[in-house]
């Protein structure tokens, strides 16, 4: 077992080696630092001077990849590709454009982040389990016609027609919530409410229905026709035989996700106002902070390939008849 | 003696009217052959095959009107002088409902309303002036007295009906052939679903000459313009995405899958990398690095609507280029169970070239989960392009689009009473399209899954 996990961390290494290559060349190669330089000071009357300013003082002014100036070492590392690309590695993140550092602030982002992330994906979890359930039990029936049809037509409505349709109805119509902010601590509760809520309810649809599919697929299986044949009642196979195996895909699926949860959901955190890594990503996008794009970058891979890794652990500690080589 | 157009060609249309002609050749070529015609036949077998399928083929019938493009000639013009065109890019379909980009009002007015949604100061016959809502300048402009409104809506919308029972009627007539072709097809739930789409529609377009029918945004222009508009973009979207995906999907896919080895090891290398940044991020990076490269670059795009264009294919180039990992991933599964089967291995042992193994026995056999694949993405693309345009991300600014439309009301929210039409719109439009598409798919998988086929 720990060889193994040893072997796949060995092996995402390559994969974030990757993955900074190709931020490096999409950030810096296929535009140079002057280009982005023009980009933020304005593109019209700005002169070498300016330029070369914000260069210096954001540590553009490196060569690429290879410093023929200086010595030793510091050929490779006092260059571009070192000092923005590689450092990464270390979350080593640098400073944003506005001068903060974006580590500390990624720190501090972080918690209200979950405190939206965990509840909703742990109350989407036990409603897309209990509906797909549920249109399971009544298979081939109305029950489960209008499901799926509910499923699809939720599917097919915009995350943003929830989001602004659920601050209408909830903030503006029957004042139960504010419309956007936050707080610390408990007080952070009543702003939590409406976003969690709202974050559940957009992934029903394709949740329950992707879920309704696993239950099928076990239904189906021989021992589930041994259970009734054994005269047990359908409500016992359900949820003693169905639901227990139809859990492991299911439970397994979810590992990976886990640690994306950090990353906050961008469309939720920007309209309601919470002050998490999602509206920090909105934001760097919308100020065009290259910065902050290329730590996030880093962190959403570094992030899902740790879901990667947790999916298989999770294989053999739901299945004992998937063993790890 | 000139034409009294320019033709203008957009990327976009020439690849759209491209993809049109391959999926007709496509079509074309299943007609003649019962193997490939037979999954289609199961796909329109269903209702909900042959309803979806009427209301796709009104958008996308939006969507190619839209996508003819042309200068029209400027009038009064010096004599002798060089013929000169207008520098506004129409489309047939401005061409066909020339009013609804014309009849321009100031601000906001809401459905079907005679007055303006805001308080303007209006000088009264006796010289005084006072604050209330102006009348509008073109929706409801026919009418002396506004208390007739109702019985003017009434009467256009009574005509357009019977115009689109007509209408329905010399479409039965004309399908009529191919109906008698096709007596397996659920034509009765596609009748009933034009029946439908007509009343809705003959009457919108027919009150659109005289009443803002969606109402007018911010800047006055008509909603309903704008929706219309919207569905272009959208389908832009959600189909030429697919010519960037396909090829590397299915080429990378089945490589990997048939050559084994460490062509396997590259390829899945490459895909476990890049699906392995988030996909907004990667995109969000790649379209702020293509503006830096627009602006940096201005002589490269003449004019407003070459650079929204430019944009838009760069916009499906990028959602290509993040989203063919999945469809990789499951070519070369398929690939590797393929390539292990007799008929391969027979071909390995006659001497078979791999390119030739690879277009002639492959590919045909995983072509049914690439045509699945391609309908499932589509619905996901236009509700990624109003997601990617309200982060800032999406289409141009200057191009019209659900995310666009969605982006520009969503502040008028706050405001007492509230502009809600905009908002409506762009919602009921885009969700008609997505479960019309949500629904086909499944309908499209269900006919092509070999699992579920009978006998």
């Amino acid at each position: 077992m720990l060889a193994y996990i040893l072997r796949r961390v060995l092996y995402a290494i390559p994969i974030l080696v990757g993955v900074n290559l190709i931020t490096f060349g999409l950030f810096f190669v296929l535009n140079t630092p002057d280009d982005m330089a023009r980009m933020q000071l304005g593109t019209k009357r700005v002169t070498p001077e300016a330029i070369q300013k914000w260069k210096t003082e954001r540590g553009y002014d490196k060569p690429m990849m290879w410093n023929d100036k200086a010595s030793g070492f510091a050929k490779l590392s006092d260059t571009i590709f070192f000092q923005k690309s590689v450092r990464l590695f270390v979350l080593d993140f640098g400073a944003a454009e506005d001068r903060r550092n974006i580590g500390a602030e990624i720190r501090a982002r972080m918690w209200p982040s979950l405190a939206i992330a965990v509840p909703v994906f742990l109350v989407g979890l036990l409603v897309n389990v209990s509906f797909a359930l549920l249109m399971a039990f009544f298979r081939a029936t109305y029950v489960d016609f209008t499901g799926v049809v509910l499923c699809v037509a939720m599917m097919s409505i915009s995350t943003l027609f929830y989001i602004i349709g659920g601050q209408f109805v909830a903030s503006k119509l029957w004042h139960l919530v504010p419309i956007s902010g936050y707080d610390h601590g408990l007080h952070a509760l009543k702003f939590l409410v409406l976003p969690v809520i709202i974050g559940a309810l957009s992934g029903i649809g394709s949740g329950s229905r992707w879920y309704r599919t696993f239950f099928l697929e076990e239904i189906s299986k021989d021992y589930v026709r041994t259970a009734r044949a054994k005269g047990l009642t359908e409500t016992v196979v359900m949820f003693r035989h169905v639901l227990r195996n139809a859990l492991i895909p299911i439970l397994t699926g979810c590992v990976a996700v886990i640690p994306l949860l950090f990353l906050g959901s961008l469309l939720t955190e920007s309209f309601f106002g919470i002050p998490g890594l999602g509206s920090y990503t909105i934001d760097a996008i919308q100020a065009q902070d290259f910065a902050v794009l290329r730590s996030m970058v880093f962190i959403g891979s570094v992030l899902y390939i740790v879901g990667l890794l947790l999916t298989d652990i999770s294989y053999t500690l739901a299945d004992p008849r998937i063993r790890l080589q | 003696m000139s034409m009294g157009f320019l033709p203008v060609a957009l990327w976009t249309d020439v690849l759209l009217w491209l993809l049109v002609a391959a999926i007709a050749g496509y079509g074309w070529r299943c007609s003649r052959k019962p193997h490939l015609a037979e999954p289609w036949q199961r796909v329109f077998r269903s209702r909900s095959a042959a309803v979806t399928c009427v209301v796709l083929a009104c958008y996308v019938l939006v969507a190619l009107m839209d996508s003819v493009h042309f200068r029209p000639r400027l009038e009064r013009q010096a004599p002798g002088a060089e013929t000169a065109y207008a520098g506004r890019v129409m489309s047939l379909l401005d061409l066909a409902l020339p009013h609804l980009y014309e009849h321009s009002e100031k601000t906001y007015s809401a459905p079907f309303a005679t007055r303006l949604f805001a308080k303007e100061l209006v000088e009264l016959p006796g010289g005084k002036t006072a604050r209330e809502y102006p009348r509008l300048r073109y929706g409801g402009a026919q009418l002396a007295d506004e208390g007739d409104r109702a019985g003017d809506i009434a009467r256009r919308a009574l005509l357009a009906l019977l115009a689109a029972a007509a209408l329905w009627g010399a479409t039965g007539l004309a399908l009529r052939p191919l109906a008698r072709r096709h007596p397996q097809v659920h034509w009765g739930a596609a009748w009933t679903t034009l029946a439908a789409v007509l009343a809705v529609m003959a009457p919108l377009l027919a009150l659109s000459g005289a009443y803002h029918v969606l109402g007018t945004d911010k800047v006055g222009q008509d909603v309903f313009y704008q929706a219309l508009k919207s569905v272009r973009t959208s389908v832009i979207i959600g189909t030429l995405t697919t010519l960037v995906l396909l090829p590397l999907g299915l080429g990378l896919g089945i490589m990997a899958g048939y050559f084994k080895g460490w062509v396997d090891d590259a390829i899945q290398y490459l895909y476990t990398t890049i699906h392995s940044i988030p996909s907004v991020l990667l995109i969000a990076a790649a379209v702020l690095m293509m503006q830096v490269y627009i602006d940096g670059h201005p002589q490269l795009f003449p004019t407003t609507a070459q650079r929204a264009d430019l944009r838009l294919l760069f916009l499906c180039v990028i959602l290509g280029f993040t989203s063919w990992t999945g469809l990789a991933r499951l070519l070369r599964g398929e690939a590797l169970k393929l390539s292990e089967l007799e008929f391969i291995q027979a071909a390995h042992a006659f001497g078979v070239a791999h390119r030739r193994i690879l277009l002639r026995h492959i590919v045909p056999n995983v072509a049914h989960i690439v045509i699945v694949a391609m309908v499932m993405d589509f619905s996901g693309l236009v509700l990624a392009e109003a997601v990617l345009s309200y982060v800032g991300v999406g289409v141009d600014p200057s191009t019209t689009s659900f995310g666009t439309m969605i982006n520009g009301a969503r502040l008028e929210m706050a405001r007492e009473p509230m502009v809600w039409w905009s908002l409506a719109s762009a919602f009921g439009f885009m969700f008609v399209l997505v479960l019309a598409a949500n629904l086909f798919a499944d309908a499209v998988r269900d006919g092509f899954d070999p699992r579920v086929r009978v006998t």
